[in-house]
């Protein structure tokens, strides 16, 4: 069960895996996530879901490699199976057909906008996606993005591929425009979530938001994840992930999310001591 | 027999370990009776002819029938006699409110101390459990499937006894180790959980086949369910945590009591980082709340580190719904019992974390619908408790998650609407039992619920009694 059929490095810093679970892949829809296990003592992590395929019966997910699970996660192979992958979890995108929407993945976040793109095309939208990474290197997808798109604007932060900006930049240019833009997405780091929300609010377009609180069992059961949108306290896990950007406390999820910031520091440089001597021995 | 009317032996003490020592480690802190203790204590049952303490159990246990194999020495005799009313006797010996139930009518206890029913049933049980346990034969397959949602007690319990009937039984649970609040809530040092997995073994030998990390409500819906099998059986429990909807409850380092069990617990955030999920308690923790899981937040920061511990509770100590045990344990091991005062508000510092909690002092008033003194905040007493740490312990209810497309009558506080004779609920084919009905309540009640349910699965797949349990006229 939940084993890895394929894997590929799509930047430096992040991978993908394609996870055969057929009965996720039956119900998956856009927007929704997975909580996963790599092994038995390891901690429940989730990832939203990057493309689900109900015939093959896989899920595609992609993890940046930033702590101890995800380093983890990177040093399986094709073949090995994961502990356990529960979903799909949480409300799927709400999808309509809403005119012209304008989709903005940073990121990690190009991977989940890409299901939420199709879906959203599919319904009959007119799609514009924005896809922006710090620098090129940590792009990746431009291409299937393209293809569940209508149009698709490329930036990176250092200007090293396509155009220099930050992925606020051409979008206030579009609603400058005075193009209709009836709804927008964005997913990726919380900072720049927030960023956009900030930049779409004297519009007054409304602003869908994925947001990424730290979680246990994703099924509402502990509220490690909530967070307060329009001054309600919401579980991210049950409510959400997605939530009106303009009415997330940003400040609050950007606090939550390093409540375990030194713990995850030991746990990641305990791993790689780890690996610094099954390297040494010859091991994996 | 020769258990002289004259000759009083006092009620035989359970060894524990020493409470400077275990307020620190995760080992049980209950050793359980020796041989020579258990009878010692099963010596002293009078072998009432009209036994009252059968009464108190919520599920009649034969008491004094097992009591009586016991001391005679036959070990089997005394555990199949638990076993007929009592699928989980290692873990109810463990956690039921003995001093409620069964112990509360002994007629020894009227004049002194009443026999110590659950050290005994534990005795029996863990002595099953060293012999290991006997599987009985299975019967022919009746050729009906069964799909039991939730692996708590009442999960478990239905499970068991629908295998023994000859049913194919999945239970679908949604974390990825079966157990259910036995395996994320109770803590190690009061249910070992080699324990909670032998009664899981046990069942998969019995061949029920358990499925975990199946979400119901997001994997499967409840009406897919019922188009892949002839039953359901719904003991999802109370999972959700309730707040108190105070300022300062987002700040870091608040937690649910669920959270902070769950990590500790099932993820096992007390062996971090050998195990890889964290969990952080600082110096002085408040645990909000005097129930049960509120006595295992506190003992479990104590574990984790916290230097000093509160349990901040709105009402007295007469009040206190935790089992005695746990209430006289939490005291040997150093914690501070703040009686009759509540948090109104959580303040923090500009990162985020806790610093300090405002309370209000209480008084009792008239009794409230609950039967137990209103607390009435007194005006004016306001003070401060420098915290670092505070964990919710306020109770649950049960998780929505599970109903998503099912049409099942739920009452306004969001649990089932079942018959508490047959655990039936309005929707044809699917029962419920355990917290999903009663609210948060006991293992045993569960475990209760989850025996009567399959008892009349049973029945009905034979074709018996399937007429409607409401009245049709006022039926939903």
């Amino acid at each position: 069960m939940y084993r890895i059929l394929e894997k590929e490095a799509l930047t430096p810093v992040s991978k993908l895996f394609v996870i055969e679970a057929p009965e996720v892949a039956r119900k998956a829809q856009a927007g929704q996530f997975v909580i996963l296990r790599t092994h038995e003592k390891g901690e429940r992590i989730p990832l939203t879901i990057a493309d689900y395929d109900r015939e093959a019966g896989t899920i595609t997910i992609v993890a940046q490699e930033v702590g101890k699970t995800t380093k983890y996660l990177g040093t399986m192979q094709v073949g090995d199976s994961l502990a356990s992958f529960t979903g799909p979890l949480g409300r799927p995108t709400e999808i309509e057909k809403y005119g012209t929407v304008v989709v903005v993945g940073g990121g990690l976040g190009i991977a989940p906008i890409y299901p939420i793109c199709r879906s959203l095309r599919q319904a009959g939208n007119y799609v514009v996606g924005i896809i922006g990474a710090r620098s090129g290197n940590l792009l990746f997808w431009e291409d299937k993005m393209r293809s569940v798109t209508d149009e698709l604007i490329v930036c990176t932060d250092d200007g090293s591929y396509a155009r220099k900006a930050l992925v606020t930049e051409p979008l206030k240019e579009l609603l400058d425009s005075g193009r209709k833009v009836d709804r927008v997405w964005a997913v990726g780091p919380a900072i720049m979530m927030k960023f956009v929300s900030l930049t779409t609010q004297p519009y007054g377009v409304k602003t869908i938001v994925s947001l990424n609180s730290i979680m246990v069992d994703g099924t509402g059961m502990c509220g490690s994840c909530r967070v307060s949108v329009g001054g309600r306290t919401r579980f991210a896990c049950v409510d959400g992930p997605e939530f009106d950007g303009h009415e997330v406390d940003w400040d609050l999820l950007l606090k939550r999310q390093r409540i375990y910031v030194d713990l995850e520091k030991i746990a990641l440089e305990r791993y790689e001591r780890e690996l610094m001597r099954s390297k040494d021995t010859g091991g994996r | 027999m020769a258990e002289g009317k004259k000759k009083r032996i006092p009620r035989q003490e359970m060894p524990t370990q020493d409470p400077q020592e275990r307020r620190r480690n995760f080992h049980e802190v209950a050793l359980g009776y020796t041989l020579e203790l258990a009878v010692a204590e099963a010596n002293r049952c009078l072998q009432c002819p009209k036994p009252f303490c059968v009464e108190g159990c919520p599920v009649q246990v034969r008491i004094p029938e097992f009591i009586k194999a016991l001391r005679e020495g036959d070990m089997w005799g005394a555990v199949e006699i638990l076993k007929d009313k009592n699928s989980l006797p290692a873990i109810c010996g463990r956690v039921c409110p003995q001093e409620t139930q069964c112990e509360a009518k002994c007629v020894l206890g009227r004049r002194g101390e009443p026999v110590a029913i659950g050290r005994l049933e534990r005795f029996v049980a863990d002595w099953e459990r060293a012999q290991g346990m006997r599987i009985p034969e299975r019967p022919a397959p009746v050729g009906k499937k069964i799909a039991v949602i939730g692996s708590g007690p009442a999960g478990l319990t239905a499970a068991g006894d629908l295998a023994k009937k000859g049913y194919e039984v999945d239970v679908l649970e949604a974390l990825h180790t079966p157990g259910g609040v036995l395996m994320y809530g109770i803590p190690e040092f009061r249910l070992p959980k080699d324990i909670v997995m032998a009664e899981i073994d046990y069942l998969r030998k019995l061949g029920v086949n358990i499925r975990t990390n199946v979400v119901v409500g997001k994997l499967y819906t409840l009406n897919e369910l019922l188009e892949l099998y002839d039953a359901i059986f719904l003991g999802t429990g109370a999972g959700l945590p309730i707040m108190m909807n105070i300022p300062g409850e987002n700040y870091n380092g608040v937690y649910s009591a669920n959270e902070l069990l769950t990590r500790t617990n099932l993820m096992k955030g007390y062996l971090f980082p050998e195990w890889d999920t964290p969990v952080k308690v600082g110096n002085k923790v408040a645990v909000i709340g005097a129930g049960n899981v509120a006595m295992d937040a506190a003992r479990s920061s104590l574990r984790l580190g916290a230097e000093e511990v509160h349990i901040v509770y709105r009402r007295s100590r007469a009040e206190v719904p935790a089992r005695a045990e746990e209430v006289h344990h939490a005291e040997e091991e150093g914690i501070i019992f703040d009686f009759l005062t509540n948090p109104v508000e959580i303040y923090g510092n500009e990162d985020g974390w806790v610093t300090g909690m405002r309370c209000i002092r209480m008084r009792l008033g008239e009794p409230d619908a609950s039967g137990r003194p209103r607390p009435i905040p007194i005006e004016g007493s306001e003070f401060d408790m420098e915290v670092d740490t505070v964990v919710m312990a306020l109770g649950t209810r049960p998780n929505p998650l599970v109903f998503s497309d099912a049409q099942l009558e739920r009452t306004r506080r969001g649990t089932v609407v079942a018959d508490p004779k047959t655990g039936r609920t309005k929707l044809e084919r699917v029962w419920a039992g355990g917290d999903i009905v009663t609210g948060a309540a006991t293992v045993i009640s569960a475990m209760g619920a989850g025996r009567i349910a399959a008892t009349d699965i049973d029945r009905y797949l034979r074709g018996e009694g399937t007429e409607p349990w409401w009245p049709e006229d006022g039926a939903s």
